[in-house]
């Protein structure tokens, strides 16, 4: 018997107390005469099934109905459910977008096999301050014979070729990779091949690996273009293999492999550091495990080679941690920030449900009275706010899909990812779950109470004081929350605005730049390449509107640029002590184009060339590290593989961009680049005009076609684009974080509004006593109004706390910026103090035209 | 009150809704007698459960088909936890409209010749 009374529990509670004592009274009876043990066995089979089969059809009996009688009354109120969806939407959309981002970037395995075995190796320069630097080819060789860690290892380099196809020539990023990095990744061609060690030769024929992308854009997804010729910087390449659609390595942009071919020579400097190391963790062995007998490796290679590896390690850290910290960070606080969204959200939600239930009590104690249990109202109260949170949440996930592409630059471009997340499955399910917890967590609360009410209080009217109080907590809440929100946003702001107000040392207003990488060994020659410079600085200095044309081998505040160990005539050094330089080789007047102040001494000329002086320009910051004392006219150093002698002091930029530190800067004269490499060859063409530099573009293209018409041309941006690109990122992120702000803003002060408004139009015979017995208006106006600045007061307070809290988090992305800033909690405070006196205004207005005689009459 | 929807919107019943109607609509009954009346009159093919038998007769209150009475029988034939269940007008305008449906059903059947009797 008490096995049956136990069975009747799968039904609903109601069902249950109206039934169950009849249910099991039959059951008695049947047990009696079932009179053998097969009888009383197939009896119990039978009810078995008939409590499972007949309990899911009586809940769901209830759901339907409940399901009905919802639908009914949120049609009855049109802007309750309008207001109440629209908050659900807003908050699940923005947790939705922000946990997407973080999921695509920071969660989600890399879309490569075994990608938890995979990481990345680099050199450890950290006695320069770098502590992941790349890698010589030596160096790789001789880690990967000596360590027993790795099943495999293999290297890649970042490669830009120019491709000369059936229309415009055209600039492509791609790498170089050895061998073993597709293997290593795990990642089958669509069609042909990959690389083997025999394209790794120094003299093997050209190969290349064509991603889906390009195959699909150059030759329409013809599968005959394996065994095709293609010209890369005007060396021929054989098409082996097409890569799949959803292959990005090493960075998204990569549209082309080529087989790394090393020279017998590239073995014997070990300080010419160009590879990035990938290897994949034996089965078992830990990343820190592979990390000790790397640090053994490193020491024992610093004992064989103390000239050049004298304080060099070997860093090793999991490909998927290969993220810029910037990034990693800005992720975080979005997830944050829309959990705060999310959590304002609900806070309105149960409001609106708290205020709904209260306006419903008569409602319900009706039911309640016709014979409805607690358990069928509670039922009943959770369908409804579960309607709402889903109606919501459908529309939160079209809200954060629609705004994925706009948080798409906060994916960093050297991930192997793509740039704009998908909604999947897994964001769906996230999407779900929170549904479901904001329908149930913030619709039992108030249902629990209302029904409490319900089942108590009858259909008297009046309000009692709990209920108010909590829905007070609630503002409160919800007010901290959008503090916190506005201070972060403040804080990011001010620290954009910080950025933004940094001396790049260069004016970059009006400047157009475009590269034209000059392939080799096309452009080996110095007078082939003198001559293509010299054409297109003459021929673009004469366009209407140019003041001045010049090439550099690399921007500033672009990727990369090479530096160079210094050292200085009477400051012997060994190699491995020496300080890096940033290294540029400019053509005549780049300074004055780039609005770069000369302080002393002279340009680089024309007339530096192999036959002469080899001269340097060095930057202040240079002159202050190493001749403090010193005019440093006319001394010597060594440096790009000469002795050249300073002819002129420049001020100092910022190379490596508005928020990083810039090593000093040394300029050479373009013509005296014997021996350092053609990497370095001039590349950046910066065009500086009278007025709108964007409008040269054709012009200049027109010029450098002539020059060359198998030339491309990549990166035509103006330098004003260059330098907003160095926000972007912070800029997107804080376009996310305003818009969170706002949201929370504007749902705290609905919150405010609803809350004076229902308890004014609840006291409104209180109100009209009081004006009866000669109360004023403006008491009663102040009397509401109070109420709104006091809890402002308290939500500003607790809130200002939290924001304290949270700019400490922040402070690594506040540039400096101290997280107590004072201008920043006092705006914020002063915000959400007017938008409470908003709030409450409206409700106040109503307070005061109370009609004394009707309000008592009411009674 | 509320107002009860016109019976034809509620066809066609269920087999056991009409069942547990035809068996109230000789006496009020409760549960445990339905089940044993029902079978009876079919002769022992159907056998209510009784949680079909409580879902149907929830339902059924829901619709308004029928009530629950306090009239009880003399106190040696009662069991206290026994509910004892009368078929309302509106159960019987029900009863009726269903009846007329199938009466029809046959009707149709026969001119078929899908079942005996007169075409």
């Amino acid at each position: 018997m008490r096995l049956y009374r136990a069975l009747l529990l799968a039904y609903p509670a109601s069902f249950r107390a109206e039934y169950g004592e009849e249910m099991c009274a039959i059951f008695e009876q049947r047990r009696r005469n079932a009179s053998s043990a097969l009888l009383v066995f197939a009896l119990w089979v039978e009810v078995v099934f008939d409590v499972f089969l007949n309990a899911v059809r009586v809940h769901a009996d209830i759901l339907s109905q409940d399901l009905r009688y919802t639908a009914r009354t949120l049609r009855r109120s049109p802007g309750f459910t309008f207001t109440a969806t629209a908050v659900a939407a807003l908050g699940i959309g923005a947790t939705t977008a922000a946990f997407t981002m973080v999921d695509h970037v920071l969660l989600r395995p890399l879309p490569f096999a075994d990608q938890d075995r995979l990481v990345k190796l680099f050199e450890d320069h950290s006695f320069a301050g770098i502590r992941y630097f790349d890698v010589s080819p030596a160096n790789y060789r001789d880690w990967k014979r000596m360590s027993t860690s790795f099943d495999a290892m293999g290297v890649y380099r970042g490669l830009s070729v120019n491709l000369v196809g059936q229309g415009e020539p055209e600039r492509i990023d791609g790498a170089s990779v050895s061998a073993e990095i597709f293997p290593i990744l795990g990642i089958n061609p669509v069609i042909g091949r990959f690389f083997t060690a025999e394209d790794d030769r120094e003299n093997a024929p050209g190969a290349v690996v064509l991603s889906f992308g390009l195959w699909q854009r150059e030759v329409a997804g013809d599968a005959s273009v394996l065994g095709r010729k293609v010209v890369l910087d005007n060396q021929p390449y054989t098409v082996i293999g097409v890569m799949p659609p959803v292959f990005y390595f090493p960075r998204r942009n990569a549209q082309l492999w080529t087989a790394m071919r090393f020279a017998p020579r590239d073995f014997e400097d070990r300080t010419d550091t160009f590879l990035y190391g990938i290897a994949r963790l034996r089965h078992g062995v830990s990343i820190e495990e592979a990390g000790a007998e790397l640090s053994t490796i490193a020491a024992q290679l610093q004992q064989a080679y103390p000239k050049e590896l004298a304080r060099v390690g070997i860093s090793i850290r999991a490909l998927h941690d290969d993220i810029p910290g910037q990034a990693r960070m800005m992720l975080r606080v979005l997830l944050w920030a829309s959990a705060c969204v999310l959590l304002v959200a609900c806070m309105n939600l149960a409001n609106l449900l708290l205020a709904r239930a209260l306006a419903r009590r008569k409602e319900l104690a009706v039911r309640a009275a016709m014979g409805a249990g607690r358990e069928r109202l509670v039922r009943q109260m959770l369908t409804e706010s579960l309607i709402l949170a889903a109606a919501g949440g459908v529309l939160g996930i079209l809200v954060a899909s629609q705004s994925l592409p706009l948080l798409a630059r906060l994916v960093p471009v050297n991930l192997p990812i793509p740039e704009v997340p998908s909604v999947d499955m897994r964001v769906l399910w996230f999407a779900a779950s929170i549904t479901i917890l904001v329908g149930i967590g913030f619709g039992v609360f108030p249902a629990l109470r209302a029904s409490n009410e319900g089942m108590r209080e009858g259909s008297r009217s009046g309000v009692g004081g709990r209920k108010e109080r909590l829905r007070r907590l609630l503002v409160v809440a919800e007010v901290a929350g959008s503090v916190v929100l506005l201070v972060s946003c403040g804080l990011l702001t001010r620290a954009l605005w910080r950025i933004q107000a940094v001396n790049p040392g260069f004016r970059p207003e009006n400047v157009l730049t475009l590269r034209t990488a000059l392939p080799m060994p096309k452009y080996e020659r110095m007078t082939a390449r003198e001559q293509f410079y010299l054409h297109v600085l003459s021929e673009s200095r004469r366009l209407p509107g140019v003041t001045g044309a010049a090439y550099i081998s690399f921007l500033p505040m672009g990727d990369g640029g090479g530096v160079w160990p210094v050292e200085v005539e009477g400051q012997p050094q060994p190699l491995a002590q020496r300080q890096n330089a940033s290294l540029r080789f400019v053509t005549p007047g780049f300074f004055s184009v780039m609005g770069i102040p000369l302080l002393a001494g002279r340009d680089v000329a024309e007339s530096d060339t192999n036959e002469s002086q080899y001269a340097a320009i060095v930057s202040r910051s240079f002159v202050r590290r190493y001749w403090p004392d010193q005019n440093p006219m006319g001394l010597r150093m060594d440096f790009g593989n000469h002795v050249r002698t300073v002819v002129g002091v420049v001020g100092d930029i910022r190379v490596r961009g508005l928020e990083r530190s810039s090593e000093p800067q040394v300029y050479l004269p373009y013509k005296q680049a014997e021996g350092v490499g053609p990497w370095y060859s001039p590349k950046d063409l910066a065009v500086r005009a009278a007025t709108d530099p964007a409008a040269l573009a054709p012009a200049l293209r027109r010029i450098i076609h002539e020059a060359d018409p198998e030339q491309p041309v990549s990166d035509v941006q103006t330098f004003t684009q260059i330098v907003d690109g160095e926000t972007t990122m912070r800029r997107v992120q804080l376009g996310a974080l305003g818009s969170f702000a706002v949201i929370a803003f504007v749902l705290a002060a609905v919150g405010i509004h609803g809350l004076l408004s229902f308890a004014v139009s609840n006291r409104t015979q209180e109100i009209g006593v009081r004006i009866a017995l000669g109360a004023r208006r403006s008491d009663i106006l102040r009397m509401i109004l109070r109420e709104g600045a006091a809890l402002a007061a308290a939500g500003i307070a607790i809130g200002a706390a939290l924001a304290y809290g949270a700019g400490q988090e922040l402070r690594a992305l506040l540039a400096g910026l101290q997280p107590a800033d004072a201008a920043t909690f006092a705006s914020a405070a002063a915000l959400c103090f007017f938008m409470a006196l908003a709030g409450s205004l409206l409700p106040a207005l109503r307070a005061i035209r109370v009609d004394p005689t009707a309000a008592i009459r009411m009674e | 009150m509320k107002e009860l929807p016109v019976p034809t919107s509620l066809l066609p019943l269920p087999p056991a809704t009409f069942h547990i109607l035809l068996s109230l609509a000789e006496q009020d009954r409760h549960g445990y007698a339905i089940i044993q009346n029902v079978a009876a009159r079919t002769g022992g093919e159907l056998k209510l459960s009784a949680g079909t038998l409580y879902r149907s007769i929830q339902r059924m209150l829901e619709q308004g088909l029928l009530v629950e009475t306090r009239d009880r029988p003399s106190p040696e034939e009662d069991d206290e936890r026994r509910r004892y269940y009368r078929i309302t007008p509106y159960g019987e305008a029900v009863a009726r409209a269903e009846a007329r449906r199938l009466t029809q059903l046959v009707r149709l059947a026969r001119e078929s010749g899908f079942a005996a009797g007169r075409a």
